[in-house]
């Protein structure tokens, strides 16, 4: 019997290891936020069932897959943070950046509505009155391309909420599902990004109160890791996947990605 | 007959003796439990070692085998010091069967194991233990979970498997009924009569009256008295000795004054 | 109360319903924390039935050490590993971030403290026990090693599954070294984590039923080892 036993686990070992058998792989350092939102379950396999290349997806923080891109551990960088891709490209970590889409932020809030934002189309203002209300704001305060956002927009209303941080503004440190959660439970307004929102399970009386205004632009930007700096690199394979998701099929596969009948992502490639 | 590595013969007289103690002090916990202790053990007799509890008995036994280091004193071995091989062409059965959680066979072969031996030979001895113990039918059997009278026998019959010269036995039937006692004893002087010498340390005047050739009478870490069993046993001269084969407790000078309480008999 | 059986029932219907999705994460999740857990006994074992045995300078430190990594945050360790593996750190080249072998390492590491601390304890205890014994058999070194261990046998399985208990349950490790990348290095914990992210509370809790189950059976299973073992009078 326990001969057997070890027999079996002597497999049960091997085929762990075996796991990633296959060679034509690259790694994408990307954010939680465009994975929750089903995007890559979209389009990913269009593009390995052309090009025979898997495509694997580590989602984490924006900062997060910033620094491992920045560390080699990734052949290709997608997110949405334009100042810090364009310094990480100029720190000479990546070749060069390209715009791939955007989609667009949202203010959601309690549904008895305590600062009187709903219908409002100027997220400025909005800001404006729930900080001068005092009323409870969750923000994800783990320097992400969604918090960055949110710090420009405060900047433009002129008001720092950080100085508030432990009173009506709360800073989760953590992913977009999470502050959610949390903000859901507190009764208080977060800015999330549309996707990750209507994909998002536990809404409970929570709805949308600020949209529309220009300023709530969520661009994101695609960069292959420099393999002169990162010789592991794999600077072939990681650029046929640029390349694609900068193509006309590429961006027609965002663009059709929908949830509930609703596009998420708008793609503006140059061309 | 079988062939037994270093049998001696039955001479006693002129021989020097197998194992020798001189002025052995012993002390433990800050009580001085071995106060020079002289000892000859002859080859191929039995010894019988008697005492009070209290009296030093264990640990002579012990010192004998090389388990505790004396403080003072020597203790010689055919002639030579005792060394690790020395220890080897000797066996201690201990008062309880310490037993691996195997069974009786494995306890047998692991302790075969610890000798140099061929495989058939190893074969052999285990066989051969098994049948002197009577223990050839519960050979599978958890060793745990024999009784105690069968784990003694077991434990007597591995000590005799790896051929010692010299069987030390602390206490072996002390808590064993009457029939067990019966069996380890018939094992014990079944061994001698095959050449090895015996030391066995008992409480248990009977059991001395019917195993021992040689008597030593320990009292306070000191031999009160030596000497063939019989006279020992039947004309002892030392009150210590008269008084525990009376069934009166005696207390020496020393233990009066308290200094003497403490350690195993 | 509703939601609670709302989700026991969830959590039913995924087990009955034999998911491939989730059969895959069962699949690699206990791949992983087996295949550490062996690797971890192999190394803590011997390690902990050395300490246990043998006296030597720096023993006791050495005691106080193994029993306080074994409170080691998984998080901290999978930190560690990353480092370690990442392309820019010593161990880039072997190109092993991001596969269920970095999360095996992970394990291991916190893991192998625990067993060996553990086993120290037991091997202590026992060698006490056989001591007079094995001076006069003269056993000594690397058998008396293997004598204890093969002794303790069945208290070293309970060791065993201490050990599995505390890896099958992390994310902290797993998540950073493993990268929780689809049908690749997403067990257990981390889809837990990841639904959970997603507001998809139900699914991440039934999740966490099916994880407490697989737990309850493995446990159940060296329970009912131990249970022959004490008819037999072994343990």
């Amino acid at each position: 019997m326990i001969r057997r036993f070890f027999l079996g686990l002597a497999v049960l070992l091997a085929s762990a290891g075996l796991a990633s058998g296959n060679d034509r792989f690259i790694i994408v350092q990307s954010t939680t936020s465009t994975q929750n939102s089903g995007l890559f379950d979209h389009i990913l396999p269009i593009f390995e069932a052309r090009s025979g290349i898997d495509v694997r997806v580590v989602a984490v923080g924006t900062g997060q897959a910033i620094r491992n891109a920045s560390n080699g551990d990734g052949d290709v960088l997608l997110v949405h943070a334009r100042e810090a891709e364009e310094a990480f490209v100029a720190a000479g970590h990546g070749i060069a950046r390209a715009d791939v889409m955007y989609n667009d932020f949202i203010i959601v809030g309690p549904a008895d509505d305590p600062a009187e934002v709903a219908g409002l189309n100027n997220v400025v203002a909005a800001l404006r009155r729930i900080a001068e209300g005092g009323v409870i704001f969750t923000s994800r305060g783990d320097d992400s391309g969604t918090h960055k956002a949110e710090l420009k927009l405060w900047q433009t209303v002129g008001i720092d909420p950080r100085a508030f941080s432990g009173r009506w503004y709360r800073e989760t440190g953590a992913g977009m599902g999470a502050t959610l959660n949390i903000g859901i439970e507190m009764g208080a307004y977060v800015l999330t990004d549309r996707a990750t929102w209507i994909a998002f399970g536990n809404k409970q009386a929570h709805r949308i109160v600020v949209e529309g205004d220009p300023r709530l632009f969520n661009q994101y930007g695609i960069i292959l890791v420099n393999p002169e700096r990162h010789p592991n690199v794999k600077a072939d394979l990681g650029q046929q996947f640029v390349d694609w998701v900068l193509s006309a099929e590429g961006q027609a596969a965002i663009g059709s990605y929908r949830i509930g009948g609703r596009q998420l992502f708008f793609p503006n490639a140059e061309d | 007959m079988r062939d037994m590595p270093g049998a001696m013969s039955r001479r006693t007289t002129s021989d020097r003796p197998l194992l020798a103690a001189r002025g052995l002090v012993f002390e433990a916990g800050g009580q001085r439990l071995i106060d020079g202790l002289d000892l000859d053990v002859h080859t191929g007799r039995r010894l019988v070692i008697l005492g009070a509890n209290g009296a030093g008995k264990s640990v002579t036994l012990r010192l004998l085998h090389g388990l505790l280091t004396p403080a003072a004193g020597r203790i010689l071995w055919d002639g030579r010091s005792l060394d690790a091989a020395a220890r080897r062409a000797q066996a201690l059965v201990f008062q309880r069967p310490v037993m691996l959680r195997r069974s009786v066979r494995a306890n047998l072969r692991f302790a075969l194991s610890t000798r140099v031996l061929s495989l058939a030979e190893r074969q052999v001895r285990e066989d051969d233990a098994l049948d002197r113990a009577r223990l050839t039918d519960l050979a599978d059997r958890p060793a745990r979970l024999l009784s105690v009278g069968e784990q003694q026998r077991l434990a007597v019959a591995r000590a005799l498997a790896c051929k010692p010269r010299l069987l030390l036995l602390d206490e072996p039937t002390a808590s064993l009924d009457p029939a067990s006692t019966l069996a380890v004893e018939e094992l014990v002087c079944d061994a001698q009569a095959d050449g090895v010498t015996i030391v066995l340390v008992t409480h248990d005047a009977g059991q001395a009256r019917r195993i021992g050739d040689d008597a030593v009478f320990l009292h306070a870490g000191r031999v009160a008295e030596a000497g063939p069993a019989a006279d020992v046993l039947e004309r002892p001269s030392s009150e210590a000795a008269r008084a525990w084969l009376e069934g009166r407790i005696y207390l020496s000078s020393i233990e009066d004054r308290g200094g003497r309480k403490g350690g195993r008999g | 109360m509703d939601g609670f059986w709302g989700v026991l029932s969830s959590a039913v219907g995924l087990i009955l319903g034999g998911d491939a999705g989730l059969l895959e994460i069962i699949a690699l999740s206990l791949q992983v924390t087996l295949s550490a857990v062996v690797i971890a006994c192999a190394i803590g074992l011997p390690l902990g039935a050395l300490v246990g045995t043998f006296r030597f300078p720096g023993r006791m430190a050495l005691i106080v050490l193994l029993n306080s990594l074994m409170g080691l945050p998984p998080v901290v360790v999978g930190l560690a590993v990353y480092l370690m593996l990442s392309a820019a750190g010593p161990l880039g080249p072997l190109a092993l971030l991001y596969t269920p072998t970095a999360m095996i390492i992970a394990q291991t590491i916190i893991v192998a403290p625990i067993v060996a601390a553990l086993t120290r304890q037991v091997v202590e205890d026992l060698d006490a026990e056989y001591a007079e014994q094995f001076a006069s058999l003269g056993v000594d070194g690397a058998q008396r090693i293997w004598v204890l261990l093969w002794d303790a046998r069945f208290s070293l399985l309970t060791v065993a599954l201490a050990g599995f208990g505390r890896a099958v349950a992390e994310v902290g490790a797993v998540i950073i070294v493993g990268g929780n990348i689809n049908h690749l290095t997403r067990v257990m914990t981390t889809t837990i984590a990841l639904e959970t992210s997603k507001g998809n509370l139900e699914l991440a809790m039934a999740l966490g039923i099916v994880l407490l189950a697989i737990a309850i059976v493995i446990n159940a299973l060296v329970m009912s080892v131990r249970a022959s073992a004490a008819r037999a009078a072994y343990a």
